[in-house]
């Protein structure tokens, strides 16, 4: 997998160069003086059938990256390439209006609160059948049809006594079932998911995450798997990418990554997650200070200030850029 | 295989249009349980009934036992009693009070009647109807165009949002009653003008403001994001997501426009600021015209009813207001 | 080993309009001194009833029906309420989670610590205060100036220390942290966790953590309880616990996490939902989600046993579960 890879090879998605800077103050009166590099030249693919993690801690930029690719933010620059059967290729970074309305049919996304992303005065249905309704597509017989099918994929069966309840009457679990069957109900090629079941509890995190493996083979569907839980990732995805402060500092096939992470971030990150098992010991990899805000941040390396590894060289270049070290393993740092 | 393919077992029997009319008569039912443990709201909606029903009768009672000539609320005068004002006729010494050619019957006037000669109980039940009107008008007014802007301004923000912003700060400024007496000797002014014109006023106004706070809450809800992602226009988002969730909070601000109206109405109609012609406002205008208002307490009947029926409808619609507060707002309500 | 802390058949019941939310139910765990216990479950098991009523914290239509909680041989359920000021924050203090919520936005971070204090140190005057707030700053690993600073200018991380300084700032024998590295990112969670296991090692406290996530209890905890729809399911050491879990929650719980290391293996779901403690199902509340469920398990409630057999005097030690079949001989 790498990033110039040409679509023609299962390639769904091509992101290059993601860019997305916040102006901090500014305003009708004001100039704006200074900006948050919340996703800063972002670069990846996603392949057909298969998902990718974004994983990071707060505030490194996944979430943005993840909105952008669903145009809920527009990139302040670069290119996302998506690969369609019918649409053909479409720069979705650049199109707008009535095409814009039309490639929305091919991305979706579920969200994090199950609690917050259904409308409490909505039904069940009303909340399904809306990117039906949006998008014109069927008549009313077709779309209730349609909704029930769904509610009958994602576990809410019987799928008439769903229907028309309202999601204050439904627990979190059966919610989220909600949220994936609207990402559902128009076919898309791919959802970005993100965090989709950190807010739910253990045992329903399961089921919900294993009918979101079988609904992406039954439907070929492949995910942007957004989340800061590693293990989560590992189980979801086939590759992970991570992210700090706005940049791809490494991505790999899953369990290489977890088993020789190169970034010492990644490093980091990897012996900072707790074991479910006391009999298994680990050694955190002890990184100083805290993340910090993207805010203008400095020309070199993003990870300069933390890294135990970093020189001169580090300060005195330009952040490094994403490389190849064998078998589409790739790393962003000059000490690898 | 695709979602469009696969099919399901289930039969849609039921028509879409009957679910949904279950839904809410469920809700509706839900929402008055609630409402109903509510001693306020019942003393409101009681007091709103009563009025209701004495609006309703005026015309049934004007259309059979009540002559035209003596109790049509503008022109009617009892010819019988010689002096006006006259106290109520079931008082037990109301025949030493009132002057009358022949004997009358306790029932003739309830309420009296005032110095024009006219039965003071068929000028208040009259006026209660037109007093509904002005304060649902009113409301109505308010509501929609309060909501709509709060949700626009919300939503789109820039520069939309400073033009009306500072429209509702001049609103707020203006000096109402000033502009209610240019208004008045400019047009001729009934009910339903006074209350389209309030219902503007403070539509733009106050109004406008506290919903567009409770929106801007709303515009960054996670369905909003979902309804955007499905292909949501502007206007769909607005319609179909903000304004229904902004609808509970309009609901309350319904309720205390129609207070307010009826109140402002009666302070104008007394100082004589608008040419209103009937109204529970006039009827206290009258008696001060006519000098009884701070005469002496023998006089009761022709300022307490009126001023009595202002204070009992507006309290209504208040507590039903308060108690509403509950149902249409979740976490208010005692566990 | 000295018994801190002996909870015995605690019932607690939440009374709302519907009827009563039986949260905490018969519940029974001891702690002895420097001894950390780690309290797991899911939303709605209880095990934030039990830490709020352990301080006794409960809102107005909290009500404990029934069990006593001895806390250096007296009985805080039948305390009043100025005993009760005395022992809390001197004896028992809790870490709240959401430490945002736990921390008043208009006094700064010093202040606050200082008003714990001065109820239980009333002899301390402001420039002792001030030093003593000093050490506590030192040993969450503060920097000691910012206890003039305000909380919305602390990161998140130094705010969850804030609240833990305000935990220990009464010197307590006793602490609870509910889910106090929640809302925290992994590096900085880690920091914390290794910091609040030193200090209740070096501090000799006894603790008793509370978390939905096993991967955080197996890391910090001597001994670890389960906790199931208000009820304790299962209570072991640590390693014991892992080694041979007993109930078939534990068990399904356990394969519920997945995991950094080792095999990839596959996850199992549990079916169904937690019960409605409103009207929850007779006999043992876990029996209509268990795949070994049998009659008896419908109709009667488990005792809480030893696995071994082996009554013991208090329940700081040995394996204990609360399942007609218990599980034998199974490891993950």
């Amino acid at each position: 997998m790498t990033t110039q890879a040409a679509y023609t090879d299962g390639t769904l998605v091509r992101v290059e160069g993601l860019k997305k800077h916040f102006p901090v103050g500014g305003g009708i009166f004001h100039r704006t003086k200074s900006h948050i590099y919340a996703v800063d030249d972002v670069n990846f693919a996603i392949q057909k059938g298969k998902s990718l993690g974004l994983v990071g801690e707060s505030g490194c930029g996944k979430t943005t990256t993840g909105k952008m690719l669903t145009r809920l933010h527009d990139p302040t620059g670069g290119h996302i390439y998506l690969n369609d059967t019918e649409l053909g290729q479409v720069d979705l970074a650049e199109v707008k209006g009535a095409q814009l309305k039309t490639f929305r049919r091919r991305v979706q996304m579920i969200f994090q609160d199950p609690y917050e992303s259904l409308n409490p005065r909505r039904t069940i249905y009303d909340t399904v059948v809306e990117p039906l309704a949006v998008q014109g597509i069927g008549d009313l017989v077709e779309r209730e049809e349609r909704v029930a099918n769904l509610l009958d994929l994602v576990g809410l069966t019987p799928a008439d006594t769903f229907m028309f309840r309202f999601p204050h009457e439904l627990s979190g679990g059966q919610r989220q079932r909600v949220a994936i069957a609207r990402a559902l109900v128009i076919d898309p090629a791919f959802i970005v998911a993100d965090e989709p079941t950190s807010m739910l509890d253990v045992s329903i995190r399961i089921g919900v995450m294993q009918l979101m493996q079988e609904l992406a083979e039954q439907f070929g569907v492949s995910y942007l798997y957004i989340t800061h839980d590693l293990a989560v990732a590992r189980y979801m995805c086939q590759d992970i990418a991570v992210m700090y402060l706005g940049k791809l500092v490494e991505m790999a096939e899953t369990e290489e990554l977890l088993a020789h992470p190169l970034h010492p971030y990644t490093q980091a990150l990897i012996s900072a997650v707790p074991i479910p098992d006391p009999r298994l010991q680990r050694e955190t990899i002890d990184i100083k200070g805290g993340i910090a805000q993207p805010i203008d941040p400095p020309a070199h390396c993003r990870f300069y200030d933390r890294c135990p590894f970093a020189d001169n060289f580090c300060r005195d270049n330009a952040h490094p850029p994403l490389e190849d070290k064998g078998d589409g393993h790739m790393v962003a740092c000059y000490k690898v | 295989m695709s979602v469009a393919t696969t099919t399901t077992s289930m039969r849609i029997i039921e028509p879409l249009w009957r679910v949904r009319m279950r839904l809410a008569w469920r809700s509706f039912k839900n929402g008055w349980d609630i409402f109903r443990e509510n001693p306020v709201g019942l003393v409101g909606l009681g007091m709103i009934v009563f009025f209701g029903l004495m609006a309703v009768a005026h015309p049934i009672l004007m259309a059979t036992v009540w002559p035209a000539a003596v109790y049509d609320p503008f022109i009617g005068h009892d010819r019988d009693i010689i002096v006006h004002p006259a106290p109520p006729t079931w008082i037990p010494n109301a025949a030493q009070e009132i002057v009358s050619l022949s004997p009358l019957p306790p029932l003739r006037h309830i309420l009296g009647t005032d110095p024009l000669g006219r039965d003071v109980l068929s000028q208040l039940m009259y006026s209660t109807q037109s007093e509904f009107a002005l304060g649902i008008m009113a409301a109505l007014v308010t509501v929609i165009v309060g909501t709509t802007l709060g949700a626009v301004t919300a939503y789109y923000g820039g520069v939309i949002d400073v033009l009306f912003m500072r429209i509702a700060d001049v609103m707020n400024m203006l000096p109402f009653i000033a502009i209610m007496i240019v208004l008045s000797s400019m047009f001729d002014f009934q009910m339903l003008h006074l209350a389209v014109v309030y219902g503007i006023l403070v539509g733009f106004g106050g109004n406008t403001i506290v919903i567009k706070s409770q929106a801007l809450t709303i515009k960054v809800r996670a369905y909003i994001e979902a309804a955007r992602v499905a292909g949501g226009s502007d206007w769909h988002i607005i319609f179909a997501h903000l304004v229904p969730n902004l609808l509970p909070l309009s609901f309350l601000f319904m309720m205390i426009t129609v207070t307010n109206a009826i109140f402002i109405e009666a302070v104008l109609s007394f100082f004589g600021l608008i040419n209103i012609r009937m109204s529970w406002g006039i009827m206290i205008q009258v008696t001060q015209a006519a000098g009884y208002l701070l005469a002496s307490w023998k006089y009761w009947y022709l300022m307490f009813p009126a001023g009595l029926s202002i204070s009992l409808l507006c309290s209504a619609f208040y507590l039903v207001g308060r108690a509403m507060d509950e149902v249409v707002n979740p976490r208010l309500r005692t566990r | 080993m000295s018994l801190m802390l002996s909870v015995h058949d605690l019932t607690m019941h939440y009374r709302i309009r519907k009827g009563d939310v039986s949260a905490v139910d018969h519940v029974s765990f001891d702690l002895a001194k420097g001894q950390s216990l780690g309290l797991v479950g899911e939303s709605g098991c209880g095990k934030t009833s039990v830490a709020f009523t352990l301080m006794r914290l409960l809102p107005d239509n909290g009500v404990i029906k029934d069990g006593y909680v001895m806390i250096d041989g007296k009985d805080i359920v039948a305390m009043d309420y100025t005993d009760l000021l005395k022992m809390r924050w001197r004896k028992i203090a809790m870490v709240f989670q959401a430490a945002m919520n736990a921390l008043n936005p208009v006094h700064t971070v010093g202040q606050q610590i200082a008003e714990a204090m001065e109820l239980h140190l009333p002899n301390l005057n402001p420039a002792q205060m001030r030093e003593r707030i000093a050490i506590l700053f030192e040993l969450v690993g503060l920097e000691p100036t910012l206890m003039d600073r305000y909380p919305h200018e602390f990161s998140g991380g130094m705010r969850q220390r804030a609240v833990i300084a305000m935990a220990l700032s009464c010197s307590p024998d006793i602490i609870i942290a509910d889910e106090p590295t929640t809302a925290l990112d992994v590096i900085v969670q880690d920091r914390i966790l290794k910091r609040i296991r030193e200090l209740q090692r070096e501090l000799n406290m006894a603790m008793i953590y509370i978390s939905h996530d096993i991967a955080v209890i197996a890391e910090v905890s001597d001994r670890i309880g389960v906790m199931y729809a208000g009820r304790m399911a299962e209570m072991a050491d640590a390693t014991d616990i892992f080694a041979h879990p007993s109930h078939p929650y534990t068990y399904a719980l356990m394969g519920a996490f997945p995991s950094i290391k080792g095999k990839r293996r596959d996850l199992k779901t549990l079916p169904g939902e937690p019960p409605d403690l409103l009207d929850p199902p007779p006999g043992c509340r876990f029996h209509p989600r268990c795949p070994y469920a049998t009659d008896v398990c419908r109709e009667k409630q488990p005792d809480f046993m030893p696995v071994d057999g082996v009554m013991r005097s208090d329940l700081t030690q040995g394996h204990y579960v609360a399942c007609w079949h218990p599980l034998k001989g199974v490891t993950l």
